[in-house]
């Protein structure tokens, strides 16, 4: 009987054990043919997609998916239009109102297919297995995805607290575009 | 205890099989390394000697009979004031030593660090993992970017501007130079000169995440004219292709996520995250000194990159199989 405070707490220490798997490239297998998520053609409006796998979670709960989808909204220059998030010529993204919906599988068409007030498409410009990881990111900023999965703090400085820190709210249809964002009719 | 001799010779000797080559530290090819090996030797040989000194008083000192006390009370001065002056003579010396290398470890530092003008300045950021080196230059047109491979003259001082875009890496190239930490968001410098023709070895020394050890670069040094028309092909943009294998490859580049990332100058291939391809067919090595340069390496790196270099920041992009060789023909024209 005295043996068993120890040993219980031995057994803590293996709960740290199981370590995140970093995928580093889409399984040659499920990669081949079809897109993981099928995109319709472009619509106004949340909808119009639907899941092929629970592909959405892969990405949104996995730290690695996450902080590669950071760094990629830099390199591919989605800061140029979005800032931080906090919007700029195009939308806000780290708020909880979203024009076609919040989504995991809304955000990988906008990104893919592009958005009719100019939002540019970057399907065939950005392997399809890269802008999952930016969609997860995305949904990061409105803190849509696990905490603890959420990417920390900078190095740098930080223009708004770092994702993990972000309140959660539930996304929300009806988001609005900047004007300078808007295409002229 | 004959038959043993050799087996104990053995581990001394591999110690020494590190000592020359294109990456070593002890093999000095420039003013600088020269200062540093040198360091290195006078360091190990008066530490060499203050050790055996010290073990042999040691053993004497142990080995020494010494008079049996009869009265353990007993005063007596003699021995003790003989000990004082030899515990106060070694210190004394001691002290001497440790002033005496640290003048010379100064004196040292002194000659590398001063500054003086350099002809060539480079501009050479760390990214996980590879090397950019920028070429600077008075006039903005013959200023040109390449990566994971600097050329210089024979025995002329290059002013080297060490950066970092992500993490603290570190460039040390040991025939040249000593090593010196990358930083972001500051500037570190570090002059490097080689004294004769050759091709060096550096290495990132700070641990910077997964695929640290894949991160190198590769010094070559030439003689000033050969150096100079090296420098004028650089400035150049790439060649258009004139075969159509090739034009189909520069097709497949153009058209493909290649250009998000990858600058071609001369085309509208303009990414500025990922080592500049202009001239990539005249390196050495690609993927930071991971795999030799060649047609059958570009595509092999092209077709699976995180098979390579698992966790490189090159996604696995799908070609089909055809797309292959033109696409690494092209490059390896870019010459
Ligand atoms: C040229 C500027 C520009 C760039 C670059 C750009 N965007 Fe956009 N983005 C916009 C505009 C403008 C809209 C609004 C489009 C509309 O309402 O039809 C938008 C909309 C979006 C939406 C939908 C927002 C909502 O409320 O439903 C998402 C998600 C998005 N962008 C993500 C990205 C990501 C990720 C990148 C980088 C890969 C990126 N954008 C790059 C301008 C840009
Ligand atoms: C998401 C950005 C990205 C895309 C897209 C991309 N690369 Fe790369 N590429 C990189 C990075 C980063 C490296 C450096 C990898 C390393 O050494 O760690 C690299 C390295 C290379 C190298 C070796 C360069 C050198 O100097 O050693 C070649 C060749 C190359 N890529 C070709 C291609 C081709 C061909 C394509 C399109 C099929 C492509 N890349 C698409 C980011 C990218
Ligand atoms: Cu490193």
């Amino acid at each position: 009987m005295k043996r068993l405070p120890p040993i219980a707490a031995a057994l803590v220490f293996l709960s740290a054990c199981e370590r995140e798997d970093r995928e580093f490239r889409p399984s040659p297998v499920a990669g081949e043919g079809d897109a993981a998520i099928a995109l319709s053609s472009i619509a106004p409006g949340p909808g119009g997609t639907e899941m092929r796998a629970d592909t959405g979670k892969a990405y949104e709960e996995n730290a690695y998916h996450l902080s590669e989808g950071k760094r990629l909204f830099t390199w591919f220059n989605c800061k140029g239009c979005h800032a931080n998030g906090g919007g700029g010529s195009g939308p806000a993204l780290m708020d909880d109102r979203w024009i076609y919906g919040g989504e995991f599988q809304n955000i990988v068409q906008s990104i893919g297919e592009g958005r009719p007030n100019g939002m540019p498409s970057f399907r065939g410009k950005i392997p399809d297995e890269l802008i999952m990881q930016i969609a997860g990111y995305v949904r990061s900023m409105g803190r849509h995805v696990p905490m603890d999965a959420a990417p920390g703090r900078n190095d740098d400085l930080m223009p708004r607290p770092s994702e993990h820190r972000l309140p959660s709210s539930p996304a929300v249809t009806g988001g609005t575009v900047p004007p300078s964002g808007q295409a002229p009719q | 205890m004959r038959c043993c001799r050799p087996a104990l010779l053995t581990p001394p000797l591999l110690l020494l099989t590190a000592c020359s080559g294109w990456q070593s530290s002890l093999d000095p090819q420039g003013p600088q390394a020269d200062l540093l090996a040198g360091l290195f030797w006078v360091f190990t040989a008066v530490l060499s000697a203050v050790w055996l000194l010290t073990m042999t008083a040691l053993v004497v000192a142990l080995l020494r009979r010494h008079p049996a006390r009869t009265e353990p009370l007993e005063l007596n001065t003699r021995p003790e004031r003989g000990m004082a002056r030899t515990v106060g003579a070694a210190a004394a010396l001691t002290l001497v030593v440790v002033v005496a290398l640290t003048v010379v470890s100064y004196g040292a530092q002194r000659a590398l660090f001063s500054g003086g003008e350099a002809p060539l300045t480079l501009k050479v950021k760390g990214h996980q993992w590879w090397w950019e080196v920028t070429y600077e230059d008075p006039g903005p047109s013959r200023q040109f970017t390449t990566a994971n491979e600097i050329h210089v003259p024979v025995g002329q001082p290059v002013h080297v501007k060490l950066e970092s875009a992500d993490v603290i890496h570190s460039f040390w190239v040991p025939n040249l130079a000593g090593k010196m930490d990358a930083i972001p968001g500051r500037e570190n410098r570090l002059v490097i000169q080689a004294s004769k023709e050759g091709v060096f070895r550096g290495q990132c020394t700070e641990f910077c995440g997964w695929q640290h050890a894949h991160m190198a670069i590769t010094v070559v040094a030439h003689s000033l004219e050969d150096f100079e028309r090296w420098r004028e092909s650089q400035i150049s943009a790439a060649e258009p292709p004139d075969d159509p294998v090739r034009k189909r490859g520069m097709q497949i580049f153009l058209s493909r996520p290649c250009v998000m990332c990858h600058q071609i100058r001369g085309t509208p291939a303009a990414g500025k995250v990922a080592p500049d391809l202009t001239h990539i067919g005249s390196r050495l090595h690609i993927a930071a000194g991971t795999l030799p340069n060649g047609r059958g390496n570009l595509a092999a790196w092209i077709v699976d990159p995180q098979g390579i270099k698992p966790g490189a920041h090159m996604p696995l992009i799908k070609l089909n199989a055809e797309e292959v060789e033109p696409l690494a023909r092209y490059l390896e024209g870019l010459k």
